[in-house]
């Protein structure tokens, strides 16, 4: 026993930094949740203010708001999901196709660009076309048109696609990636014998590449959908500018809960929003976690 | 048959190079707006190539305007401090995981692994670092926050650790008597190079390109990163251009940095990581891989 403990003790050593930093980071909030059952005041702070029950709970989904933020964040991740695995896919099957080492090296590289940005420098990028005084649109393409400038921050209808955009541009070039990998471990003897059976580069794709894709491609979609309930706070903060006239279209869970903390300090209603969005949250990932272990085993998370 | 090989192949050149094209036209936008001249940017906008060459921006930068260095400086710090404190944090963790027969090992997996299934969110988060740390507007706001250690690279690390070092060297070196801290730094790690360069890189570029810590838990603008000072310039921007001048501090739109200034304050945050991504594009490219096949 004393031996054992001698021999451990080092190793225990070795861990307990990163483990008391997961304890403060991540399990003291955990705690911090009854917050959203408490009617908080400043000056009392968590464990002195009182109990509220589930009033702002009520309160939260009594407003628009909680309609409004569910739906953007649900709709905004299924149409990424949807098209960004599409072209994922698409742009990796054609990579695949590229012979020359050098031109196929070049598209990765480049295609892998935009995810290394931040935010705020994608917001910049976006705000060079979409510029009501001095953007690309409106200076040069619409003024090529004769057409007048728009303030496009101001407009509504046009954030969606903007935003679903964003995210694939962003985001294409990595998941590409991680399909190409699948793709280079096909067995080649697939195609060897398919060209020697006269199949066509279409059939090619639909009978051998595509199935062998799949497993990834569940695993992927069904880990994205077990995140469905949270969304990239930068996209959706940053890239819009935080635009009064927008929030319509880009509110989602987290730029609501950060906009109540900071903006309208509406602690109450924002940090059951944050509740909402952590048990929902747990549920979606334990749910898509148990579908991927039916599916296959060995991508499941745990 | 091989010729619609070869139709197939210039197809997916042309596809790839509009692709190429659609990611590379926004960075030349932002390039060449910060060497274009102010006056023919208020003029004409932004543009693709630039359309009447400036190296004014530029000047202005290194001349110190805007308060870019002290921004570069902080983010240079936050930046190596997070990276090697987060990095040795990680690996250590890592390693003592992939120990076998330790004791509760199954137990600290888990309490590891769980806080990638459950967050408390933002708010108890701000609480505790505001009301409990008193982190606001301090170095270690940018420094400790949700960036230091995540449990994904753990597990990362780990998996790469208990397939990638042959027991017998463990043992080995147990035999002798060394111990296991110095077992660790003289052994694993030397034989673990591409999976803590690959981790550190993904670290590295977390801290550089965070933004969130700023603007949670900093209003100093002493410790402005170059993300936030980017954040504010372009907000002031907005603000000044929609009318909305309420609650605008009066100084901040007095030093209204220029259009071209912005735009090559953002260029300079892109330029370190774009230099060193051609090196080390392996490593970005076994952290996304090594990250879909799971940990």
């Amino acid at each position: 026993m004393r031996k054992k403990a001698r021999r451990y003790a080092p190793i225990y050593l070795m861990a307990l930094p990163a483990l008391l930093y997961l304890l403060i980071n991540n399990y003291i909030p955990m705690g911090g949740m009854v917050i959203a059952f408490k009617n908080y005041q400043y000056n009392k702070g968590i464990w002195g203010s009182s109990w509220s029950g589930f009033k702002n709970f009520e309160f939260l989904f009594k407003t628009n708001d909680a309609w409004t933020i569910t739906r953007n964040t649900i709709l905004y991740n299924l149409a990424f999901i949807l098209l960004d695995t599409i072209m994922a896919i698409t742009l990796a099957i054609l990579l695949n196709e590229i012979r020359s080492k050098k031109m196929k090296k070049f598209y990765q590289t480049v295609m892998l660009l935009p995810y290394l940005l931040s935010m705020v420098i994608v917001s910049y990028l976006v705000y060079g076309f979409l510029s009501p005084d001095q953007g690309y649109v409106n200076k040069t393409i619409l003024a090529a048109l004769k057409s007048d400038g728009q303030n496009w921050y101001a407009r509504a209808g046009i954030w969606p696609f903007v935003l679903v955009f964003v995210h694939m541009w962003v985001i294409v070039g990595y998941n590409s990636i991680i399909y190409f990998s699948t793709l280079v471990g096909i067995d080649r003897s697939f195609y060897e014998a398919a060209d020697v059976d006269g199949a066509s580069m279409w059939q090619k794709i639909c009978f051998i590449t595509i199935p062998n894709l799949k497993p990834t491609m569940v695993t992927m979609c069904l880990l994205s959908i077990g995140r469905i309930f949270y969304s990239d706070f930068g996209l959706f903060y940053q890239v819009p500018l935080n635009s009064g006239a927008l929030y319509d279209v880009t509110s989602t869970i987290d730029t609501y809960v950060y906009r109540g903390l900071m903006q309208s300090s509406n602690v109450g209603m924002s940090s059951a929003a944050g509740v909402y969005q952590s048990l929902v949250g747990f549920m979606l990932v334990l749910f898509a976690n148990w579908i991927v272990n039916k599916i296959s085993r060995e991508n499941a998370l745990f | 048959m091989k010729q619609t090989n070869k139709g197939f192949r210039i197809g997916a050149h042309i596809i790839l190079g509009i692709v190429s094209l659609i990611v590379i036209i926004p960075f030349l936008l932002l390039v060449s707006s910060s060497f274009t001249k102010e006056q023919t940017l208020i003029a004409a906008g932004y543009s693709i190539l630039p359309r009447e060459l400036s190296f004014e921006a530029y000047r202005y930068l290194f001349a110190g305007a805007g308060n870019i260095f002290k921004a570069y400086g902080i983010t240079f710090l936050v930046t190596a401090v997070g990276t090697a404190a987060g990095l040795l944090m990680t690996v250590l963790l890592a390693y003592a995981l992939s120990v076998d027969g330790l004791p509760f090992r199954k137990g600290i997996s888990f309490f590891v692994f769980f806080t990638m299934l459950f967050n408390g969110g933002l708010i108890p988060t701000y609480m505790m670092y505001t009301n409990v740390f008193h982190i606001k507007n301090t170095i270690a706001a940018l420094i400790v926050p949700s960036l230091m250690v995540n449990a994904f690279f753990v597990i990362i690390a780990r998996s790469y650790f208990m397939s990638s070092i042959p027991s017998a060297v463990l043992e080995a070196a147990r035999i002798d008597g060394i111990g296991e801290i110095r077992l660790f730094f003289e052994i694993v790690l030397p034989m673990s190079l591409p999976i803590v360069a690959t981790i550190g890189l993904m670290i590295g570029l977390g801290y550089w390109n965070n933004w969130t810590n700023g603007l949670y838990y900093v209003t100093d603008h002493n410790l402005y990163s170059v993300q936030q000072l980017l954040t504010e310039m372009v907000r002031n921007m907005q603000a000044l251009q929609s009318g909305e001048m309420a609650g605008l501090d009066p100084a901040a739109v007095k030093n209204l940095p220029s259009t071209s200034l912005r735009m090559a304050t953002a260029v300079m945050s892109v330029l370190p990581v774009m230099l060193i991504y051609p090196l080390f594009q392996k490593y970005f490219v076994k952290g996304i891989t090594v990250g879909a096949v799971k940990g």
